[in-house]
């Protein structure tokens, strides 16, 4: 996509979103609080369903099995964060996020390391087959949730935020969580650095050139099949990170989570068009303001209001915000 | 011949095949008779309404190649049907077919609406779309707990004629008391007889070819002159009519219905599991794909029990087979066969035929 082109219209839908949900809420403050809950929220649906839409959007390969990495995530920063009790119960906030940062390393390690194993044992054999990626990826998620029932046990565990992370800071009347800013800094991280490396580094590159004529690249003697590997190893590192933020925004842990965040991040990458890292941003942070504004407003239709948007959004541009193109 | 166009003329076509079909089919005749105990019955139940289920979803996975995660959602609407009228208007078989028509009608809208929007989308969006509508589905029958029952579910009382406590006979026939449970499970068993050749009969008219063609090649169907888009949500609506009946059969058996028992996302990856492990595109596939998963999912337990007290010195292998992970070593055997036998049991069974 170039600079000159660039759709613009569907970043307005955050900001009209925003200015709908404002006289709707009634007072300012709660306003800001929703918001930046919801941007929060967003960031961290972000981060879960940005590996996905990077392994569907460079290796089109439809994984329904992503959920489990985030579980996966999720249950190893569990352990972590277990084994370091005296950094994470301090109150100063240094030690805490030197805590949370080793737990983070060690999840996005173990789901890259477990993509590296998936990828290669369910993933390989259905290459190019999207109704058979669909099926055995979905095998591979019962496998994993159940092999994590086996490891940590089937009941739910929980995932206290550490002490310096908890309670809420207040600007003026609104009360803003202190976990969401540190989730809105880690999203803005990960966005940073997936677009910087997609659009500006030699494998980035290659990555689009390989999507978009593999043969050629190939010939040029650069080896795509590993190069794609990696993508599938990076994006199952995400999901493990995403795990980790998630978890802790739940503050405990079910082994079928995966399972339950499916649904959110499909709605999500549906709605950013499927491959599109922005357009995933972007989906999210809508998700993320919708779910906390009807959260308000109408708490018992919060279940069904990213449905209602991506039903909205669809039927505006059927491909998703940002559609990739040639697929 | 009258077999062949009682089978819509798509004969098993592998004399092993054949064979299981025709011990199964005895076998769920006879069952109250062959298999005493209530487990037993219980279990021979169960297969029947997923055989129909599975052949349902069949009509859409394997014959239509649509993926879809709302297969449940019709079923539930079925269960659901029965369930409500029968609480609300008392137990006779005017609310038992009120019940049946009501969700009928919904799974018609529903399914409609569902099909037709989806064309506005492309296909692979319709596995995920499908998955969130579904999961928005079961949020709202926990949520209107007034009507649904909510989480707990509904308990209700059928017609005199088909519960266990009517008996029509004093004395037991061949050691089985002949009460309303032998009827109720006679009730299902021509239910399913009918459902399944009703399906047989569908997929093996020129309807069913015109299916199997935009399987294999969209844009070859359109070109000859198919509407594609009329054909698949024809496909959609039939299959969905058929999950509502499974899940209508579910309900008059338990006489009781709640979300887990037919609404939850387990049981729409137990369906996606037989349709593979059974063979896609091929009623029969379904059938013997319930079979073997509905004894697996009662009996396998128990032998992973054993296993797994035999293991007890390894903790970690008798951690692998506790009877609760049998679902573990399942879809184990769904990779597997997605692996090396693509076509299920029975398209494995027919290809060595065939030879």
């Amino acid at each position: 996509m170039t600079k000159i082109d660039f759709d613009w219209k569907p970043l307005l839908l955050a900001p009209i979103l925003a200015l709908v949900a404002l006289p709707l809420t009634g007072s300012f403050s709660t306003w800001l609080t929703l918001t930046v809950a919801g941007l929060a929220m967003g960031m961290i649906i972000f981060i879960i369903a940005s590996g996905l839409t990077l392994v569907f959007g460079l290796m089109d390969v439809l994984n329904f099995g992503h959920g489990v990495f985030i579980a996966l995530g999720a249950f190893v920063a569990s352990s972590v964060l277990g084994l370091m009790g005296d950094w994470t119960g301090s109150g100063e906030l240094w030690r805490n996020l030197v805590a949370v940062f080793p737990a983070m390393l060690a999840a996005m390690a173990v789901a890259g390391a477990i993509g590296l194993a998936f990828e290669r044992f369910i993933v390989r054999p259905v290459y190019g087959q999207h109704l058979k990626q669909i099926l055995i990826t979905m095998g591979g998620m019962i496998i994993g949730e159940e092999l994590i029932k086996v490891i940590w046990g089937p009941a739910q565990i929980p995932l206290p935020l550490p002490e310096a992370l908890r309670g809420s800071l207040l600007i003026g009347d609104a009360a803003i969580s202190k976990y969401r800013l540190l989730a809105v800094a880690v999203g803005v991280v990960v966005f940073g650095v997936l677009a910087w490396t997609l659009g500006r580094t030699k494998i980035g590159l290659l990555i689009r050139a390989g999507v978009q004529d593999r043969e050629m690249v190939e010939s040029l003697g650069y080896r795509i099949g590993r190069l794609f590997v990696g993508v599938f190893v990076v994006g199952s590192a995400l999901a493990g990170l995403g795990g980790v933020m998630w978890g802790l925004f739940q503050q405990n842990l079910v082994p079928q989570m995966g399972a339950q965040v499916n649904v959110l991040i499909f709605i999500v990458i549906i709605i950013g068009g499927l491959g599109s890292t922005g357009g995933a941003l972007l989906g999210a942070v809508l998700v993320g303001l919708m779910t906390n504004y009807i959260g308000f407003l109408l708490p018992t239709l919060t279940q069904f209001a990213s449905i209602f948007l991506m039903v909205a959004v669809l039927l505006w541009r059927p491909q998703g915000v940002y559609p990739v193109a040639n697929r | 011949m009258f077999l062949k166009r009682l089978l819509s003329n798509d004969m098993p076509r592998s004399r092993l095949l054949a064979l299981l079909l025709v011990a199964l089919f005895l076998a769920l005749a006879f069952a109250p008779f062959l298999f005493p105990g209530v487990k037993a019955l219980s279990v021979a139940a169960k297969i029947l309404v997923f055989v129909v289920l599975v052949a349902s979803f069949d009509l859409l996975l394997g014959y239509t190649g649509i993926v879809s995660f709302a297969h449940t959602m019709f079923f539930g609407i079925g269960a659901y049907g029965i369930a409500i009228s029968a609480s609300r208007l008392g137990p006779n078989w005017g609310a038992v077919l009120v019940g049946l028509g009501a969700s009928l009608a919904i799974s018609l809208v529903l399914s409609l609406a569902i099909g037709l929007f989806s064309l506005r989308v492309r296909a692979i969006f319709f596995a995920m779309i499908t998955l969130a509508v579904a999961s928005a589905f079961q949020t709202l029958a926990s949520q209107l707990s007034d009507f649904t029952g909510g989480e707990d579910g509904l308990t209700f009382k059928l017609p005199e004629l088909i519960s266990p406590s009517f008996e029509f006979a004093e004395e037991p026939f061949l050691g089985v008391s002949l009460d309303g449970r032998l009827l109720c499970y006679y009730l299902l068993f021509v239910a399913a007889v009918v459902l399944v050749l009703a399906m047989l009969r569908i997929v093996n008219s020129p309807f069913g070819r015109v299916l199997q063609a935009i399987r294999e090649n969209e844009f070859r169907a359109e070109a000859i002159g198919y509407r594609v888009v009329v054909y698949r949500t024809t496909a959609a609506v039939l299959s969905a009519l058929f999950a509502t009946l499974g899940g209508a059969m579910l309900a008059i058996w338990l006489r009781y219905n709640g979300p887990d028992t037919s609404l939850s996302f387990e049981i729409m990856i137990d369906v996606l599991l037989i349709v593979v492990i059974g063979g896609m595109g091929t009623i029969y596939g379904a059938a013997i794909g319930a079979v073997l998963f509905v004894v697996a999912q009662s009996y396998l337990q128990d032998l992973l029990r054993m296993g797994s007290e035999a293991a007890s010195g390894l903790p970690w292998l008798a951690a692998l087979l506790s009877p609760d992970r049998w679902l573990l070593w399942l879809g184990v055997l769904f990779v597997l066969s997605v692996y090396y036998f693509p076509t299920g049991i029975v398209g494995k069974l027919r290809a060595r035929a065939a030879k």
